[in-house]
C-alpha cells in the first residue's frame, strides 16, 4: 500500500511498477498476516455468542451462496452467457450479509452496480438472479436491467444503481419516505468509498441529519474506484470521520468480518428506528476480483492481494465456527455442495428461461401510457 | 369562471391537490417559510404545515434525487426547482433515475413525480438564469413534459401531472406568471396531459406554438386577419408525448405550417415537430414548413440585445406570410 501514497504525478510508474505481480510477499510479512488473520479470528469469536449455531450457519450459507454464485457468474461472462458489465461481489460478501443480517423483512435496500451479492442477502433467489444476467424473460427486472439494475420490491430491494453515487439521494427518499409515512422502516444504503467524493453523497448526508432520516449509508471501502486508489483519489482517507462535517454518527468496521458488520449495523439500525437517526459506517473490505469482469486488476500487488486473501471472510469465519465446534467439516462440505447445487440450478433455469419477448420492448415506459391514434 | 393570473392558478392547483391526497408534498429552495421565490406556493406552508411544505437546502442534485426515492416508496412528489436553470444540476436524478427506473425495473417502481417551476427566458437576466430546456426533457423516454400558456391550462395540467403516475417535467413560463384568464372553479377540473388545444381557429395557416410563444402567436394571428390571413394557433401544451394527430388534421385543412418557439433552433422541438409532419402530412403541404426559433446564442443582457434573441411578433408574422407567399 506503501506505493499508492506517492504522488500522482508519477502514477504511471508506480502502474508499471504494480503490473509485476510476480513479487511475493516476504517470510516476515507472511508471518505478521498470520499475527493479523488470528488476532481477527479471535475476535470474531468473541462475537460468536451474539447468535444462536443455526443463525451463524445460515450466515455463513448466505456468504457462500454469493461466492459461488458469483464465480459461476464469471464462468457464464466468459462463456458468453452475460452481456456487458459484471462487477462481482467476491471477497466483500461479509459486508452485504453482515448488514442485511441486522434488518428487518421490511426496511429497505438500495445498492450500486455491486449488488448481485446484496440481492442474494435480501432474500432474492438465485435463479432470478442468474436469469437477470442472462437477459431473460423471469430475471428479477424481466431482463430489462441486467447486472447493475437488480430489483425486487416485494423484498425491499430497490435496485442496482449504476451512475457512481446516484442511489444515496434516493436511499434518502426512500427512509424519508417511511418516516413520512409514519413507519419505523430503516433504509440501508450500500455505496463504494470512490462515490464519497461525488457531490450525492455530502448532499444527501447533509439532508439526512439535517432532517433526522433513518438512512443508515454504508460506504464499502475496497480501497479501489476502478483502478485509482483511495491514496490517488481522495484527500482526506479517513471516510468515517467524513460524518463529523454533519454531525453524523459514524463508525469504522471491518468488513471481513461478518459478526462485526452486523454488530455495527445493529447500532446503527436501533439508531434509525428509536431516534430517526442516520448513521455512517465505513467497512473495510477488499475485493479479491477486478473492479468488472473486463479489468485483469493489474494496478495492485500480488503481496497485496495475498494480504486480503489471508483475511477471506468466508475462510475465516469456517476457521471460527470450526474451532469453536458450531460446525464439523462434514457440515462445511454439505453446505458447499447445497449452494453448489442451488447455483447450478440457478444457472440450468436461466439457461432454458425464455427470452423477453418482443412486445416488452415497448412495454414499462410509463405507468400511464398516452397512446395516440395514428 | 375566476380570472387569476398563472400563479394563482397554479397555487390553487398545488393546494387543492395537497388537500386531496396525504402522499403529495411539495419541497424546494424558499418555497415554505419564503412563499415561494415566485410566489407560486404562498400560503402552502400556513395551510398544510413543514410535513407537507418543506424549503430544503440549496442542493438540487440531492432533493431531486430523495424526491425520486421517495417516489419509489410510494409519495408523489411535487419538487420545484426554483428555476429550471437548476435543474440542470439535478439532470442525473431526473435522467438517470426518476425516467428510467419503471423500465429497468421491470415495470416494478412507477415514479409518480413532478418537477416544476420557472424556466424559458425571464427578464435580463442574461445567459444562466433565461433558457429553454424542455427539449433536453423531451428527449428521454420516460419523462412527461409539459408548458402550459394560459391560467387554465396551468391549473388543470399541473393537477393531472401530479395525479399521474410518471415523472412529468412541467416548465412555467418566468415571464408569464402574471398573465390572466379565466379558470373553472370546479375543484375535479383537469386537462388531460397529451391533448393539444386549439387556440384559435383559422383556415389558411397553422402557427404551432406552445408557452411564452402562444400569446405571441395569438397576437400575430390578430394582425394577419386585418391582411386578410387566416391562422389556426395550435398549443401542444404536452412536448412528450406530442399529440401530432390535432397538429396534423390542422395542416391538412391549412396546408401551411409556421411552427414558433422561444428556445434555440437546434435539435429542438421544433425541430422534431417538424419532422413530424413531413413524415405524416407531406403530401398536403403547399410551403415548406417554418421555424421561427430564438436566437442561436447564449441570452444577452442588454434589453435590445435580449428583444432580439426572442421571437416577437413581427418575425411570426413574417414567418406566416413566407408561407403564405405574399411577399
Amino acid at each position: 500500500m506503501s506505493k499508492q501514497t506517492q504522488s500522482p504525478s508519477v502514477a504511471g510508474a508506480e502502474d508499471r511498477a504494480s503490473t509485476s505481480v510476480i513479487d511475493p510477499p516476504d517470510q516476515n510479512a507472511h508471518q505478521e498476516l498470520s499475527r493479523e488473520r488470528d488476532a481477527a479470528k479471535q475476535k470474531q469469536k468473541e462475537r460468536l455468542s451474539q447468535l444462536d449455531h443455526e443463525s451463524l450457519i445460515d450466515l455463513y450459507r448466505q456468504m457462500l451462496l454469493i461466492r459461488r454464485f458469483e464465480e459461476k457468474a464469471a464462468e457464464a461472462y466468459v462463456a458468453g452467457k452475460i452481456g456487458g458489465f459484471c462487477h462481482l461481489y467476491i471477497g466483500q460478501e461479509a459486508v452485504g450479509v453482515g448488514v442485511i443480517s441486522a434488518l428487518r423483512q421490511d426496511d429497505y435496500v438500495l445498492g450500486s452496480y455491486r449488488e448481485h451479492g446484496q440481492a442474494i442477502a435480501k432474500g432474492m433467489s438465485a435463479k432470478a438472479i442468474m436469469a437477470e444476467l442472462f437477459g431473460k424473460v423471469t430475471g428479477c427486472s424481466k431482463g430489462k436491467g441486467g447486472s447493475m439494475h437488480m430489483f425486487d420490491k416485494d423484498l425491499g430491494f430497490l435496485g442496482g444503481h449504476a451512475i457512481v453515487g446516484g442511489q444515496i439521494p434516493l436511499a434518502t427518499g426512500t427512509a424519508f419516505a417511511s418516516k413520512y409515512q409514519g413507519k419505523d422502516q430503516v433504509t440501508v444504503c450500500f455505496f463504494g468509498e470512490a462515490a464519497v467524493n461525488q457531490g450525492a453523497f455530502h448532499e444527501s448526508l447533509n439532508m439526512a441529519q439535517l432532517w433526522k432520516i433513518p438512512c443508515i449509508y454504508i460506504c464499502e471501502n475496497n480501497q479501489y474506484g476502478m483502478g485509482t486508489s483511495l491514496a490517488r483519489a481522495m484527500s482526506l482517507r479517513d471516510i468515517a470521520q467524513k460524518a463529523c462535517a454533519y454531525e453524523m454518527a459514524s463508525e469504522f468496521v471491518d468488513g471481513m468480518d461478518v459478526l462485526a458488520v452486523r454488530e455495527a449495523t445493529l447500532r446503527a439500525v436501533e439508531r434509525g428506528r428509536k431516534e430517526s437517526l442516520p448513521t455512517l459506517l465505513e467497512v473495510r473490505t477488499y475485493r479479491f476480483m477486478g473492479h468488472s469482469m473486463s479489468d485483469p486488476g493489474n494496478y495492485r500487488t500480488r503481496a497485496e492481494i495475498e494480504k486480503y486473501q489471508e483475511r477471506d471472510p468466508i475462510k475465516l469465519f469456517s476457521a471460527s465456527l470450526l474451532e469453536e465446534g458450531i460446525v464439523d467439516q462434514q457440515k462445511l462440505d454439505q453446505l458447499d455442495h447445497e449452494v453448489r447445487v442451488e447455483v447450478e440450478e440457478a444457472v440450468k433455469f436461466a439457461d432454458e428461461s425464455p427470452e423477453p419477448p418482443a412486445e416488452d420492448l415497448y412495454t414499462d415506459v410509463y405507468a400511464n401510457p398516452i397512446n395516440f391514434q395514428k | 369562471m375566476a380570472i387569476l393570473t398563472i400563479r394563482e392558478a397554479l397555487n390553487q392547483a398545488l393546494r387543492e391537490e395537497l388537500a386531496r391526497d396525504e402522499n403529495v408534498f411539495l419541497m424546494g429552495e424558499e418555497v415554505a417559510a419564503y412563499q415561494g421565490a415566485y410566489k407560486v406556493t404562498k400560503g402552502l406552508l400556513e395551510e398544510f404545515g413543514d410535513k407537507r411544505v418543506i424549503d430544503t437546502p440549496i442542493t438540487e442534485l440531492g432533493f431531486a434525487g430523495l424526491g425520486v426515492g421517495a417516489a419509489m416508496a410510494g409519495l408523489r412528489p411535487i419538487v420545484e426547482f426554483m428555476t429550471f436553470n437548476f435543474s440542470i444540476l439535478a439532470t442525473d436524478q431526473i435522467i438517470n433515475s426518476a425516467a428510467k427506473m419503471l423500465y429497468m425495473s421491470g415495470g416494478q417502481f412507477k415514479i409518480p413525480i413532478v418537477f416544476r417551476g420557472p424556466g424559458g427566458s425571464a427578464f435580463q437576466v442574461s445567459s444562466q438564469h433565461s433558457q429553454a430546456l424542455e427539449s433536453w426533457y423531451a428527449y428521454f423516454p420516460g419523462i412527461k413534459v409539459v408548458m402550459p400558456s394560459t391560467p387554465a391550462d396551468a391549473k388543470g395540467l399541473l393537477k393531472s401531472a401530479i395525479r399521474d403516475d410518471d415523472p412529468v417535467v412541467f416548465i412555467e413560463q418566468e415571464r408569464m406568471y402574471g398573465n390572466k384568464g379565466e379558470v373553472p372553479e370546479d375543484p375535479e377540473f383537469t386537462i388531460p396531459l397529451g391533448v393539444a388545444d386549439v387556440k384559435r381557429e383559422g383556415k389558411d395557416v397553422t402557427i404551432v406554438a406552445r408557452s411564452l410563444m402562444v400569446p405571441v402567436a395569438l397576437k400575430a394571428a390578430e394582425t394577419l386577419e386585418k391582411q386578410g390571413v387566416s391562422c389556426e394557433v395550435i398549443d401542444p401544451r404536452t412536448i412528450r408525448p406530442l399529440d401530432i394527430n390535432t397538429i396534423v388534421e390542422s395542416v391538412k385543412k391549412t396546408n401551411r405550417v409556421v411552427v414558433a418557439e422561444e428556445s434555440h433552433p437546434t435539435c429542438g422541438v421544433n425541430a422534431e415537430i417538424c419532422t413530424q409532419i413531413m413524415e405524416r402530412a407531406f403530401d398536403y403541404l403547399d410551403a415548406p414548413v417554418k421555424r421561427v426559433s430564438g436566437a442561436d446564442v447564449p441570452m444577452p443582457y442588454a434589453k435590445n440585445l435580449e428583444n432580439m434573441a426572442i421571437p416577437d411578433v413581427n418575425k411570426i408574422v413574417a414567418a406566416v406570410r413566407e408561407v403564405a407567399y405574399l411577399d
